[in-house]
């Protein structure tokens, strides 16, 4: 009996050696080692052995046991890893096919730049005043000290509705309104942004419609020297902190004195360039000291305290920031144009 | 205006700075200077010469072969094709060698088989403006004076190496629309001396009185404060003197005749512009400033009659309108060769009324835009008796003595008090007593000392800007350079920057759509009446505004809606073939219930949406979808749901004008005063779609103001369920106008606490059901916080929800 079996073993492990694919392996499993296989077979005449001779070939049949199913564990992983990798292969894809696409949008970018500029100031202190569009003749003129007879009233520059009621032509009757509104407190720290509009004619470099944003800062000891120190940080957060500014003397009716300010020129960093005319300096806005008469209608003191304004034009800010070629983009709402600015 | 270099150096010793150092100086002291064209455009080698011959070119009907004499010794030969040239005649001659602008290089030549020694030029070939030059010289080869030194360089016979300073003067400078003015702002920037020109007097002085000849009134005493005249006897009117016609055109003015040209030679050099008259028309002795009479007309200078209105200023002589005061000269009164006797102006008129007039006529000249900004009423005589000092010397005239005038208000001296504390605190600069007063005595400004580190400056009436201590510090400001104030930090309490819940939902829902996919559009607040009423439940009661002077049709009236730019914004976009469309808009729409305004309209905050085309363009491994009612409705209640206001949103069946009767609702909110319709979502109906060419379009309009107000952005955090749900999925048969929102609120209604969420997952028209019907697939989730539903919890609930279905909607399970 024992010969039977060590004879079946020689004969299993060489048929399994020659075994090809999972299907033979298992008949050959079943053909050996199942319920009815050949070595259930044999050690079915264990009942006929000596009790001295049993546990000695039932140690011998399941050495035999083992080794035969050692011999399929090692089979079986073989098939088994081959089976899989021909799975891989067979699952491979084009992976530089285009992915599902996800729609994009994008803010605007003239809101995306006042955004932009709204956050910097948040960040310095200030908060959003907003003001009506339609606005009267005295909170958009007579408040901030232009006359009646000041050119910039003329029916032609502005668009009015009735000669009282105009769209407002600048955000600056924002300043009255707020300081109205503080009732005489301080300190005043706001921007203001929003659409204005006046009546030119629309070309690469004008729009009837356009976007201001003022600033405006009214204290009991609100400096020249404190304007320039709040532009000169809203720029380099803006821009970048090589970035300088250079005030010049101008005019505005509602500050005084009164400045342009010039920014280092982005493109050129100053050494002069198409954009910024070879002066390596870009005009970006308009600020100054509140003149006594606004800070009057606003119903403060100017004996007491003293205040800063600026103002600047978000379209001007964009084209220069993008590099845009034409003012009227921004009014066509052309995809392929608002689609540029879907960058964080 | 155009300030020559050259004539500039008259008043003020420019030595050590050219133009272009002027220039900078300048615009960093306040006056911009756009430009700084050099006078000279490229001459060389240029002399005068005298045309000593002129005989006709042998083989060229159209050529003159000239001997020119150019002080050298020898006679040049020299071939000339214009018409206009003569022996006897002293004009520029480019000798060879010579350059000319355009990069011309002058060569010994033969012109038709005769021998050319340089060229004889025209104004033009030396890069003047023709425009700029009396119209006999613009034809043909430029003739000088017959006194005109031969040999002379061009360049200094029309003082062409000079420099231009094109000033962009902000409007409160009108000082500087005159040299003097400018001199004056130099001579502060500098420090330097002024020289100033004395008004000459006593030149053929005439033995009559300027009364005998003509007396001034003002009966418009509004609008003229001073009128003076002189009276000129025996002119001979003829070119003015090169020197004046060179300074003329090189401030960009054209020379006429001596008279003339000596009036417009005064305005630039005192900025107050003066009108000359020929005294032999001026009607009985008799000058009036007065208003237009109606229906009164005048022919003025420019040829032009003139319909004058009567709050138009003239001035009249005893019988007729002979000027339009400030702005023009009538035809009837012009100095032509014939004059002799001369009335000359200066006055001051009302800047308004002059800008006024100026407009209405559409006629602006050097006078009116000086008179807008108003002129210096110290200088009215003087200017006057320059120009008069002028004409006597250039024009051989006789002054009579004296000036006729009326005077209706002399101008009161301005005094400024201002304080070294008041400088330094508003600049926020160390300044000191002495920096400022050196500052005000280089501005001329006499300042006595009231005290310490304080004073009481008089303004001269040049500076007519200048009425306030402010605008004092900007005048110490800039002097002594903006760069040199410091740059500081405000000082005070610091304050909380932040953004208020309005503002930040606005930014909140650009994220949200941005993120989905929208882009963001800003259009035009303006449209036509027609656009603006597309959409009649989104205007509401409210009328368009229209503006008073629109500049077209298409920008008429305020919008009342949004909708009506998005759309135009999408047809735009398919003439640009771009066809999947996704926009949004954030704006706002004006609202009146007014015909006409007298209060400031309601300005409302709103939100319109747009999606045409294709939700997902076609892909290797996807077909392209087009996007429907669906997804504008799901945009908008990602929006809700992002802005905690879901549970407070409603949608209705709606037809609102401009929308698909079939494919619209209408957005409600529920609020504490009931539930309020905020807007529409929907379909464009067929007729707007085939009005602007659009495909299929879904389109939404919300108004933001109860969004703002209801947003709920709290987050109410509520423990992980903790027991299993049990799902049930039905489906139910019921008639095709039922819709899906009745059924899931009914369900919503009966099923009680136990029901977690109900969503419909399905909806089926067609053959396998009848044809009047359609199944509704719902799934419904069960649960309880606290425990383990039992069935006989789940199967009770669920039939009552079922028998409501039935009851309500005759609604039958579909098995």
């Amino acid at each position: 009996m024992k010969q039977r079996l060590e004879a079946l073993r020689v004969e299993a492990l060489e048929q399994l050696q020659g075994v090809a694919d999972a299907a033979s392996l298992n008949d050959l499993r079943v053909q050996y080692l199942g319920k009815k296989g050949q070595l259930t077979e044999i050690l079915r005449g264990m009942g006929a052995l000596s009790a001295e001779e049993r546990p000695v070939i039932g140690q011998v049949g399941n050495e035999v046991r083992a080794a035969i199913e050692a011999v399929i564990a090692e089979k079986q992983e073989g098939f088994d890893r081959a089976a899989t990798a021909h799975r891989l292969q067979a699952e491979t894809i084009d992976v530089t096919l285009p992915g599902k696409e996800v729609g994009t949008g994008s803010v605007h970018p003239l809101n995306k730049v006042a955004q932009e500029i709204e956050d910097i100031f948040i960040g310095m202190g200030y908060t959003i005043a907003e003001g009506p569009e339609v606005e009267t003749d005295y909170f958009n003129f007579e408040a901030l000290n232009l006359p009646k007879n000041h050119p910039a009233r003329d029916m032609q520059d502005s668009f009015y509705i009735t000669d009282e009621i105009l769209l407002r032509t600048h955000t600056s009757p924002v300043q009255i309104r707020t300081m109205k509104a503080m009732n005489g407190k301080t300190p005043v720290k706001v921007i203001c942004p929003g659409k204005v509009y006046r009546r030119d004619d629309d070309d690469a470099t004008h729009s009837f419609m356009f976007h201001q944003i003022e600033g405006l800062v009214i204290g009991p000891n609100i400096r020249m020297s404190d304007l320039k120190g709040t532009l000169l940080q809203f720029v380099q957060e803006m821009y970048g902190p090589q970035m300088q500014i250079r005030l010049r003397p101008s005019f505005f009716p509602f500050t005084e004195p009164s400045a342009e300010v010039d920014v280092t020129c982005a493109q050129c960093g100053g050494s002069g360039c198409r954009m910024c005319k070879h002066t390596g300096w870009i005009e970006i806005l308009g600020c100054g000291m509140v003149h006594p008469k606004v800070l009057e209608h606003g119903g403060y003191d100017p004996n007491e305290v003293t205040g800063f304004a600026f103002g600047m034009g978000v379209e001007r800010i964009a084209l220069l920031k993008y590099d845009i070629d034409d003012i009227r983009h921004f009014y066509g709402n052309d995809t392929k144009f608002l689609n540029q600015f879907a960058k964080m | 205006m155009n300030i020559s270099y050259r004539w500039l150096s008259d008043y003020i010793d420019l030595s050590g700075i050219d133009a272009q150092q002027l220039a900078e100086m300048m615009t960093r002291g306040g006056i911009e200077i756009d430009s700084v064209p050099s006078r000279n455009a490229g001459v060389s080698g240029v002399v005068v010469g005298y045309v000593t011959s002129r005989e006709k070119h042998p083989d060229a009907d159209k050529l003159s072969v000239c001997k020119v004499d150019v002080g050298t010794g020898e006679e040049l030969q020299i071939v000339c094709g214009a018409a206009n040239i003569g022996a006897d005649m002293k004009v520029p001659v480019a000798m060879v060698g010579a350059k000319l602008p355009g990069g011309l290089d002058i060569k010994r030549a033969k012109l038709r088989g005769v021998e050319s020694q340089g060229m004889i030029c025209s104004a033009r070939e030396l890069g003047i403006n023709d425009k700029l030059l009396p119209k006999e010289q613009q034809e043909g080869i430029l003739v000088l004076p017959s006194d005109t030194e031969i040999g002379r360089d061009i360049l200094d016979v029309l003082a062409l190496n000079d420099s231009i300073l094109e000033l962009d003067l902000t409007p409160n400078r009108s000082d500087c629309l005159s040299m003097l003015g400018v001199a004056y702002e130099v001579a502060a920037l500098t420090g330097r001396p002024l020289e100033l020109p004395e008004p000459e007097k006593d030149i053929h002085p005439a033995s009559d009185v300027t009364s005998d000849h003509v007396r001034v009134g003002i009966t418009a005493d509004e609008f003229c404060s001073l009128y003076t005249a002189r009276y000129i006897k025996g002119v001979k009117i003829a070119p003015a003197p090169q020197w004046i016609q060179n300074r003329l055109i090189a401030a960009g003015v054209r020379p006429i005749n001596n008279i003339v040209d000596i009036t417009n030679y005064v305005m630039l050099e005192y900025g107050q512009p003066l009108h000359a008259f020929d005294a032999a028309k001026v009607a009985g002795g008799k000058v009036d400033v007065r208003l237009a009479r109606e229906g009164e007309t005048l022919v003025t200078l420019d040829g032009q009659e003139r319909k004058l209105e009567p709050q138009m200023l003239v001035i009249a002589d005893a019988e007729k309108a002979i000027a339009l005061a400030g702005v023009m000269g009538g035809l009837n009164s012009e100095v032509s060769e014939e004059t002799t006797e001369i009335l000359l102006e200066s006055a001051k008129f009302d800047g308004g009324t002059v800008r006024r007039t100026s407009r209405q006529l559409g006629l602006r000249s050097e006078a009116s835009a000086r008179f807008e900004k108003e002129v210096d009423a110290g200088r009215v005589r003087s200017a006057l008796d320059r120009a008069a000092g002028l004409i006597a010397r250039y024009a051989g005239g006789h002054v009579t003595e004296g000036i006729a005038e009326a005077e209706v208000s002399s101008p009161a001296t301005v005094q400024v008090e201002l304080s070294l504390d008041r400088v330094n605190g508003m600049l926020g600069t160390e300044l000191s007593s002495l920096e400022v007063k050196t500052i005000l005595s280089r501005l001329q400004f006499p300042a006595e000392a009231k005290g310490d580190g304080a004073w009481l400056v008089t303004v001269p009436s040049r500076r007519g800007d200048i009425s306030r201590d402010v605008d004092l510090v900007e005048e110490v400001a800039r002097l002594h350079g903006y760069d040199e104030i410091p740059t500081t930090l405000i000082e005070g309490p610091t304050t909380a920057g932040k953004l208020t819940k309005s503002q930040e939902i606005r930014r909140e829902l650009r994220q949200i759509l941005t993120g989905a996919g929208v882009h963001e559009a800003v259009c035009y607040s303006v449209t036509s009446e027609k656009r603006t009423g597309l959409f009649g439940e989104l205007s509401g009661e409210a009328k368009p505004i229209p503006l008073a002077m629109p500049m077209s049709e298409e920008r008429s009236v305020l919008r009342t809606t949004l909708l009506p730019s998005l759309i135009e914004a999408a047809a735009y976009n398919l003439t640009r073939k771009n066809n999947d469309i996704a926009l949004f808009e954030i704006g706002n729409v004006y609202h009146t219930d007014e015909e006409a305004l007298t209060r400031l309209p309601q300005e409302k905050p709103r939100l319109s949406l747009l999606l045409s085309g294709n939700r997902r363009t076609a892909s290797w491994n996807r077909t392209a979808e087009a996007v429907d009612f669906y997804d504008a409705k799901g945009y908008l209640e990602k929006a809700f749901e992002r802005l905690g206001l879901a549970g407070r949103i409603s949608y209705f069946a709606a037809q609102p004008e401009g929308f698909h009767p079939g494919r619209t609702a209408s957005i409600g909110i529920h609020t504490e005063r009931g539930t309020e319709t905020i807007g529409y979502v929907g379909q464009l109906h067929p007729d707007v779609q085939r009005e602007f060419d659009l495909p299929d379009t879904y389109v939404a309009e919300i108004e933001l103001a109860p969004i703002y107000e209801y947003a709920d952005r709290r987050i109410e955090y509520r423990t992980l369920p903790r027991y299993p749900a049990i799902e049930r999925d039905i489906a139910v048969v019921v008639e095709r106008n039922v819709t899906g929102g009745a059924l899931t609120a009914a369900i919503e209604a009966s099923a009680g606490e136990l029901l977690e969420s109900v969503k419909v997952f399905d909806v089926y028209m067609g053959d396998r059901i009848a044809s009047d019907k359609k199944s509704i697939a719902i799934a419904l989730v069960y649960r309880h916080a606290e425990r383990t539903l039992t069935d006989e919890e789940v199967i009770e609930t669920h039939n009552r929800v079922l028998t409501q279905l039935e009851q309500s909607f005759g609604a039958e399970l579909r098995k």
